[in-house]
């Protein structure tokens, strides 16, 4: 459907994604952390729906915000596990 | 400064659709609001690449077309007080009253606890369906879907039209229960269709019945799982792991609002009558909040709502359609009920609190969930409870607490824009 590419950057590294996929779906192509548990374990999407939680990056400055939710922007700004 | 609508609903699964459309066709002024960035809800989420289910684009454009429609995606309600609620989006707070309320918020997947759960790679069955949609990448990934009912069927059929390579799908009901649940269909020609082209579509996917998975392993993410059948104890390397246990009402506004609730099973519902109106004046309910029914209740039930909302009478036939599409939530219900031993795979070292990483065993010594929050801080993190909560319940450890605002986890500055009493004195509809 909507296969034009845009520029992502995922903790400082550019990446070229299709427009309209989630935050989360980007992270996951970059094959990069989401976040650490309070007990410093590897977390990652887990309800794809904005219900867990478990997926929170910061994005454009704003922390905490859900990957599932969020559509990537053209020069987005992704910081993950931070 | 507060907008009003006559209209306010909170939703844009087919609930919220179809009293959006049932609503604006009655000359109302409409504000809807849904969480995610498009209309859809979970059934009919925009897939990034397939776009959305024809028969939902074509409603969903007329909806948002419609001159006295205000779309508001991306938006949560945050609190409620008298007719306002407080929204919030990534950057703003907004008020908005209504003259009548309609909540259409829908199910969240039951997600229970067991070995390995945590681990990247495992989520919930229709989880993976939405990250799929959302562009999650799946080509050539090993894919086990696992859990409870036709939702299995919906996420394997997603999976594989994502690339994935879906190892099988894993049932806990017994071949009994899903042979008789599949006799039942007929009744139901739109289910029977749906479950012969799912069938068809996922031929070559080996499908097992009365299994569960016990344990998922890995280091820092999935990779093999133990999955407990009638023929013994199956190690399979896999990628991803989705399981769901069926859905569950999201009641947190309805409860937040005061509407009354009436319990099945472990979980709470909102009760309403033939006319989609909640015990609270002026909120009427719609769909999977209302007891879980499928997309075709959900419809109905927001139609329903929409025309009652602006003071139309419902026409027999529509209740009729209505009671005939709620009859099948009971048949899944019956023949899809869980295992008991699916209530105990977490071990006393599971973690149950993905928030806050507290462990089963240390929530031994309390009976409630009010007293294992304050000292253990098990549901006290940023999801607030939605997913140890429900697991808890279905467990048998507590009863589900009450809901306060905020709803979610809000910005300061979004509290501050609470409504307070002088603001509504003078205020001109």
């Amino acid at each position: 459907m909507n296969t034009a590419l845009i520029r992502i950057e995922i903790d400082g590294q550019a990446l070229d994604v299709p427009n309209g996929i989630s935050v989360a779906a980007a992270i996951a192509r970059a094959q990069r952390p989401f976040r650490r548990s309070v007990s410093g374990q590897v977390r990652a999407p887990f309800c794809g729906m904005g219900i867990c939680f478990e997926c929170r990056v910061r994005i454009d400055g704003i922390a905490q915000q859900r990957a599932c939710m969020a559509t990537v922007r053209e020069g987005m700004q992704v910081m993950t596990d931070d | 400064m507060t907008e009003r609508y006559d209209v306010v609903i909170v939703g844009a699964g087919p609930a919220g659709i179809a009293a959006a459309d049932a609503a604006l066709a009655r000359g109302a002024r409409v504000a809807w609001i849904d969480a995610q960035a498009n209309g859809g809800g979970q059934v009919w989420r925009k897939d990034s690449e397939h776009g959305w289910p024809r028969r939902a684009q074509s409603i969903i454009a007329r909806v948002l077309r419609h001159s006295s429609m205000t779309w508001m995606p991306q938006t949560e309600v945050i609190a409620a007080e008298r007719d306002e609620l407080l929204l919030q989006n990534t950057h703003n707070a907004r008020r908005v009253a209504y003259n009548a309320l309609i909540l259409a918020t829908g199910a969240r997947e039951l997600l229970l606890p067991f070995p390995g759960w945590t681990l990247p790679g495992v989520t919930g069955a229709g989880a993976l369906q939405a990250l799929a949609k959302q562009g999650w990448p799946l080509a050539g990934r090993r894919v086990v879907i696992a859990g409870a009912g036709p939702l299995l069927w919906a996420a394997a059929a997603t999976a594989q039209r994502h690339g994935a390579r879906v190892l099988g799908i894993y049932e806990q009901a017994g071949a009994k229960a899903v042979h008789d649940f599949a006799r039942t269909l007929w009744r139901w020609p739109g289910k029977a269709v749906q479950a012969a082209v799912l069938r068809t579509q996922l031929a070559d996917v080996p499908y097992r019945y009365g299994c569960a998975v016990r344990r998922a392993m890995g280091d820092d993410a999935l990779q093999t799982i133990e999955v407990d059948g009638p023929h013994g104890v199956e190690r399979i390397e896999c990628d991803q792991l989705a399981v769901g246990y069926g859905l569950i009402p999201n009641t947190e506004l309805a409860h937040m609002l005061g509407c009354a609730l009436k319990l099945e099973g472990a979980h709470p519902y909102v009760a309403v009558d033939a006319m989609q109106r909640s015990s609270i004046a002026n909120v009427y309910a719609a769909g999977e909040l209302c007891g879980i029914g499928g997309r075709d209740t959900a419809w109905l039930e927001g139609r329903i709502a929409g025309l009652a909302a602006t003071g139309a009478t419902i026409d027999a036939s529509l209740q009729r359609q209505h009671r005939h599409a709620r009859a099948f939530a009971t048949a899944l219900r019956t023949h899809f009920a869980l295992d008991p031993r699916i209530r105990n795979l977490a071990t006393p070292d599971t973690l149950i609190c993905r928030c806050e990483d507290v462990s089963l065993q240390t929530l031994n010594n309390y009976t409630d969930a009010r007293s294992a929050k304050l000292a253990t801080r098990c549901g006290m993190g940023a999801c607030q409870g939605r997913v140890c909560g429900a697991a808890l319940a279905e467990l048998g450890r507590f009863a589900r607490s009450g809901h306060r605002p905020p709803l979610f986890p809000a910005r300061l500055a979004t509290l501050g824009d609470l409504p307070t009493p002088s603001e509504h004195q003078g205020f001109i509809a």
